[in-house]
């Protein structure tokens, strides 16, 4: 190696002459050139070379043969696909390193309190390893729209009905001239009822499966008189099993339908409500006189809550930022976190001898001595926001993708997935490029005021 | 009174944290479930049942993974494209950041800045002319093609780290390893990289994940034979809600090596991501 040579012989006694030096100063360069020359070659060739390329490419048409001048950049802002990239890119930047930092903020001054912080913040930090397919996949199972796969919508189809309640009949039907049938869904009885009456509503259409198990014939109930005062009544799905039942009649095997909703109204006004017990019976007491009307609520007939359709084209985008911020919230907590603890503890702590509570150190010492620190976490977050590719193009399904769409897999599609526009592709990987230009900027400042 | 008031806060804050802890668990808890259900069972209900009726767990997908040829292929592509890619972007950096810290060549200080402009540089804007130049160097659609696509953007950042921490080294080390006669060379193996131990290992965690995790470049520069398991997944992801017991202990296997590298260097880790997200 001539550079060993070389060198040594630098080392060696000064004796040696000035051309010797200069050979040898010459010979210090180009070893210094050949350490260097591996990294500026693969960028040159493959990266500054391409910013080239794509900054000329941009300005030719679709087959690269016709000088378009800005027209490929016109065309992005007239085209409602690449618009549409526009502007959800916009929603992720608005929107996500916002909450991220937020997000991170509270949440790293919240684990300081707790004695597992460090098992929290490795929990929170992992999906960090997690490749964006992964997590990509893991979203597409968790969103899913069935409630009997996705998890969140099972959350909010349990929660949902523990609020509102399920309906149990979505299928039934009230039988025809003998009740009659609300504007909104809902079923009335078609004769005036006065207390010591008692009615039969009879319903069918009811699916054998949403029959509950503890169903019991209506018969006896209904044949059982009202007192004074009460309006008594069966609610029954006439229908005899194998045939031969009387319609409006209460026949021997026609069940009960228990948890159906029964309002009584006068005048229009529900004055009182039950629910139907498992023979379908049920009672009102303590009318007074005057002519009532039996209601079956249309809630009783709603279709099932289905949940929330997550991927569908209205939410896809906040769900997938809802995936990035599983992936990022730990990173802007951590490194928060670390920004926290550099605090100076005697301005916390003669804040607190103060008499300030938790709230106000955090108003008025912790956030602006952070400052610096989120300001870092969200421009960084502004950065790799604009770029997000993987998660978007993995998450949303395929007829939704062109509601979802952002630059980065607005630039695939347009380029490479089928749109084979490399002129407007070129353009989109520009304007990527220029977006992040300010980064650029502040780091090439940062760096130069770091070497003062 | 305010000590009970305080525990009381404490309670909130102790319990607003373990729903947090829960709502990131359990995403990861259903594909791992849902990774060990028969295509059957997910097609009758959630993996949370299987909670209630652990019976429906087994290993029967892995074991079908692994003879499913394309995955185990994508399973090695992926480790042929980020071992390598790793090696080599930490090797020609840390040359490089030795060059830019100590040795003196032409133009040291704008090839630099110039780095560091090429820190933020999108990957996107790269794909088109790279997949033509390399269409012309017959690389398109084979592992060296992603490497290299890889080790180019993953350059700007390890240089520039590299660099950062050798510039911090004392000056008389050098000096006195140059008196002693060492070449460049010698010094650079026997003195820099053995004192950059701690900022190599961050780099080289931290480019591997890169890498391991990467879709779109590959997505781009691979074919069938050379692709990553990303991509092999991915190509899978059309067809949604019916390969679940593929896509699902896919994933898993996807992500349980980066993760396994999480817990293993958890510092090197998280300093390799903090310091890496300038990028």
């Amino acid at each position: 190696m001539t550079a060993t040579t070389l060198v040594s012989k630098e080392a060696a006694p000064r004796a040696a002459g000035a051309a010797r030096g200069r050979r040898s100063r010459r010979r210090a360069r180009t070893v210094a050139l050949l350490f260097v020359f591996p990294a500026l070659l693969l960028l040159g060739a493959l990266v500054v070379y391409p910013v080239l390329f794509s900054v000329g490419r941009s300005f030719f048409d679709a087959s690269g043969t016709r000088f378009v001048g800005g027209g490929n950049y016109a065309e992005m802002f007239r085209d409602p696909a690449t618009l549409k990239a526009i502007r959800n890119t916009t929603i992720w930047v608005v929107v996500a390193p916002a909450l991220l930092t937020g997000l991170g903020l509270i949440l790293a001054v919240l684990v300081e309190k707790v004695r597992w912080a460090t098992a929290f913040k490795l929990l929170l930090f992992m999906p960090m390893a997690v490749s964006f397919l992964a997590a990509g996949i893991i979203f597409r199972l968790a969103y899913d729209e069935d409630p009997d796969k996705g998890v969140l919508d099972a959350a909010v189809v349990s929660v949902h009905d523990a609020f509102e309640g399920t309906s149990s009949y979505p299928t039934a039907r009230g039988r025809e001239g003998l009740l009659d049938q609300g504007r909104d869904g809902s079923y009335l009885s078609h004769a005036a009822v006065s207390p010591g009456d008692s009615v039969t509503l009879p319903l069918v259409g009811v699916l054998p499966g949403d029959l509950p198990r503890d169903a019991s014939p209506a018969r006896p109930a209904a044949r059982r008189g009202a007192g004074a005062g009460e309006v008594r009544g069966v609610v029954y799905l006439d229908f005899t099993p194998g045939g031969g039942g009387k319609q409006g009649r209460v026949d021997p095997e026609e069940s009960g339908l228990p948890g159906m909703k029964v309002e009584a109204l006068r005048d229009g006004r529900t004055v009182a409500s039950t629910t139907s017990s498992s023979d379908g019976s049920f009672r009102f007491t303590g009318l007074h006189q005057g002519s009532y009307t039996v209601k079956l609520p249309a809630s009783n007939f709603a279709p099932p809550y289905q949940g929330v359709s997550w991927l569908g084209p209205t939410l896809v985008t906040p769900a997938i930022i809802g995936a990035y911020l599983w992936i990022w919230t730990g990173f802007a907590m951590v490194l928060i976190g670390a920004g926290l603890s550099s605090l100076p503890r005697d301005a916390l702590e003669a804040a607190r001898m103060d008499g300030a509570n938790e709230w106000q150190i955090f108003r008025r010492i912790t956030v602006p001595l952070l400052a610096p620190v989120l300001t870092v976490v969200f421009v960084t977050l502004v950065i790799n926001v604009m770029k997000v590719f993987d998660l978007v193009y993995v998450i949303a399904p395929g007829p939704v993708q062109e509601d979802a769409t952002v630059l980065a897999t607005q630039m695939w599609l347009v380029s490479f997935g089928g749109g084979n526009n490399q002129g407007l592709g070129s353009a989109l990987g520009v304007l990527l490029l220029v977006l992040v230009i300010p980064a650029m900027v502040f780091n090439v400042r940062r760096f130069r005021r770091s070497q003062r | 009174m305010n000590a009970v008031r305080r525990g009381l806060g404490n309670g909130l804050v102790q319990a607003f944290l373990v729903v947090i802890g829960l709502v990131w668990v359990t995403p990861l808890a259903g594909l791992f479930l849902s990774s060990l259900r028969s295509a059957q069972d997910t097609a009758k209900g959630g993996w949370w049942t299987a909670l209630a009726s652990p019976g429906q767990l087994s290993f029967d997908n892995y074991s079908a993974l692994l003879k499913n040829a394309g995955i185990t292929q994508a399973f090695w592509n992926t480790v042929l494209i980020s071992v390598p890619t790793t090696v080599l972007v930490v090797g020609i950096a840390a040359l490089a950041g030795y060059a830019f810290a100590w040795l003196d060549f032409p133009l040291r200080e704008p090839l630099f800045l110039l780095v560091v402009a090429l820190l933020v540089v999108p990957v996107q804007i790269g794909l088109l002319p790279v997949a033509k130049l390399f269409g012309q160097l017959g690389l398109f659609g084979t592992i060296p093609g992603v490497v290299l696509f890889h080790v180019a953007y993953g350059l700007p950042f390890a240089v520039f780290l590299l660099r950062n921490y050798f510039a911090e080294m004392p000056k008389e080390m050098l000096e006195a390893a140059r008196m002693d006669g060492g070449s460049e060379w010698r010094i650079f193996t026997r003195l820099v990289l053995p004192v950059g131990r701690p900022a190599i290992a961050s780099l080289a965690i931290f480019q591997f994940l890169w890498v391991w995790n990467d879709m779109l470049v590959a997505l781009l520069f691979a074919d069938s034979s050379s692709q990553p398991l990303t991509v092999q997944l991915q190509s899978q992801i059309r067809q949604f809600g019916s390969n679940i017991d593929v896509l699902a202990p896919g994933a898993f296997l996807s992500l349980i090596v980066p993760v396994i590298v999480f817990f293993a260097f958890q510092r090197h880790f998280v300093q390799g991501v903090m310091a890496g997200s300038v990028k």
